[in-house]
């Protein structure tokens, strides 16, 4: 455990040696409040609530957290780094743990600087503060979800740009697991048993129903599990090829 | 102690390493030679733990790599091909980085990482980013990370790349420094570091070990070997000499350099024949600048065995 720490506190200053942490946490601040005024109507639908907030989060973290997640081994492979890490006498979990909880920091930072919002809407009307605590619970789940799935497309190659797409396309397969498009794709050849299975997989379900302040204890488990099955990908996919 | 037992890694098609066995004892310097793409990085990797062997195993210090990963990678310091690292750190950063995963701690800690600052010249250095860093200084920080912990064992894939030649004098008389009480394993393509440091030499040619012997016994295979040359004063003796040097008994042959008026003659197998060159440089009046009896050449046994 002492390694993950230690793993992890130099990927989260790695994040900020360079100003692409700032420039990061900027554009989130940016959108995610343009999103709740302009396309939420944060103001005119008169609620003190952050409903308008939240329901943007997921598409807002489908291109951000990829950004985030892509440099996480494919930098390593691509400076070599790698060799570097796994020669030293660290557990291969501990290091993709320790990388994860990296990126996981840095978006909880970010989200949280989303305060002044918060604190706007209660100075506006009186808010139930209980569900908006639910809600960045799910909205830090939901990114961490991303993050896990981006740590194991990271893994996969030495090019982040590849990263970054892969990353994009399957964080986009999962968010929409539940509509017709993705399901379309299954409907023809899959039993029914598991494109239900599929859909049940989708992340906007199990994000819409913790964001309405609803905390279902298969909702967290569906987000742990889902991270550390990716997690373990990520861990299986280095073990396979260390040397890419 | 190291030791490899049949160690093979092949890639779908291309087989890196073939069958590779060695055993190297503490106090010894091991020079790992090789044409580029013979196996010497592949070799090394599965010594590290890096890339895992597809038969065979390695062991470091009776710790095998493959199901005791942990204590094999403790007892090793390891300098990988190209010496990587993180190119955003400061090198205090770094090296204070890898001292924590190494677990060390306290006054040992501090006195370790002065240490390694002191002996590889990177108090100069230590706030700049590695990225930021010449060639030398980012293969010295990468020395450093492999020696900080004072490893048992150290395992270099080219520790003198592209350093001047005052820098590989430096990670030389460093690695000569360390030998006494370490095993010390290091690839290189540059056969006077194998004279320099070495005190055995493996040299691995696709895949496979093809000599294994010290630096001497290596340089004794060389058709150099006990060969004597000699430099004449004046250009216009060097067809007399050469006639009259072959036509000495064991004498093979005569290698005749017109450029510098350089003389080689080789003898037959076993055979020593610098007191009969000698005496008959004295005897017919040749004027020499030079005569030395040569030990023979490892760049040209390299070739013949690599070829």
């Amino acid at each position: 455990m002492r390694n993950v720490g230690i793993i992890m506190r130099r990927e989260l200053a790695s994040y900020f040696a360079t100003p692409l942490a700032y420039v990061f946490i900027l554009i989130f601040l940016m959108l995610a409040n343009a999103f709740a005024f302009y396309l939420g109507g944060f103001y005119e639908r008169g609620q003190a609530d952050l409903d308008p907030f939240f329901t943007f989060h997921p598409w807002l973290y489908l291109f951000l957290i990829p950004a985030i997640s892509m440099k996480l081994w494919a930098e390593e492979r691509k400076s070599g780094s790698i060799e570097l890490l796994m020669t030293q006498p660290v557990r291969l979990w501990d290091a993709v743990l320790g990388k994860f909880l990296a990126g996981w920091i840095f978006t909880a930072l970010a989200l949280a600087l989303t305060f002044p919002l918060w604190i706007t809407v209660n100075y506006l009307g009186h808010p139930d503060n209980g569900a908006i605590v639910a809600a960045y619970l799910g909205s830090l789940l939901l990114a961490g979800g991303f993050l896990a799935i981006g740590s194991c497309m990271s893994a996969l190659t030495r090019n982040q740009v590849v990263a970054f797409i892969l990353g994009v396309v399957v964080c986009f397969g999962f968010l929409l697991a539940g509509f017709p498009l993705v399901l379309d794709l299954f409907r023809g050849w899959l039993p029914q048993v598991v494109v239900d299975a599929l859909a049940s997989l989708s992340f906007l379900t199990h994000f819409d129903s913790i964001v309405k302040g609803v905390i279902d204890v298969r909702d967290l488990l569906y987000f742990a599990m889902l991270i550390a099955f990716f997690l373990l990908a990520t861990a299986i996919a280095l073990e396979l090829r260390k040397d890419l | 102690m190291i030791k490899t037992e049949h160690l093979t890694k092949r890639y779908d098609t291309l087989t890196a390493v073939e069958d590779v066995s060695f055993e190297v004892e503490p106090g010894e310097v091991l020079g790992f030679l090789g044409p580029n793409g013979a196996g010497k990085t592949t070799t090394m990797r599965m010594l590290a733990g890096f890339v895992a062997p597809t038969s065979g195993r390695a062991s470091i210090c009776g710790h095998d790599v493959a199901t005791d990963p942990l204590a094999a990678k403790a007892a090793l310091g390891y300098l990988p091909e190209g010496a990587p690292s993180y190119g955003e750190m400061t090198v205090r950063r770094f090296l204070g980085f890898i001292a924590d995963l190494r677990a060390l701690e306290g006054a040992h800690r501090r006195e370790r990482l002065q240490h390694v600052i002191e002996h590889l010249q990177l108090g100069a250095v230590l706030e700049q980013t590695i990225d930021t860093l010449s060639k030398g200084f980012r293969r010295r920080v990468g020395l450093a990370q492999a020696i900080v912990h004072d490893p048992p064992v150290l395992i270099l894939d080219e520790p003198t790349d592209g350093l001047d030649p005052n820098q590989k004098h430096e990670v030389r008389a460093l690695i000569n420094d360390m030998a006494r009480d370490k095993i010390i394993v290091i690839s290189t393509h540059i056969l006077e570091e194998v004279d320099a440091v070495c005190s055995r030499a493996i040299i691995i040619a696709r895949g496979r070990i093809v000599a294994d012997d010290t630096p001497a016994g290596l340089a004794a295979r060389s058709r150099y070997h006990n060969a004597v040359t000699m430099q004449l004063e004046q250009p216009a003796q060097l067809q007399t000499a050469r006639t009259a040097v072959a036509a000495l008994p064991a004498v093979e042959r005569v290698e005749v350099s017109e450029r510098d008026a350089r003389l080689t003659a080789l003898p037959q197998a076993g055979a020593t024949i610098l007191p009969a060159v000698s005496e008959l440089a004295a005897r017919t009046g040749l004027k020499l600048k030079e005569l030395h009896l040569e030990s023979g050449r490892l760049d040209e046994v390299f070739r013949t065995i690599t070829a």
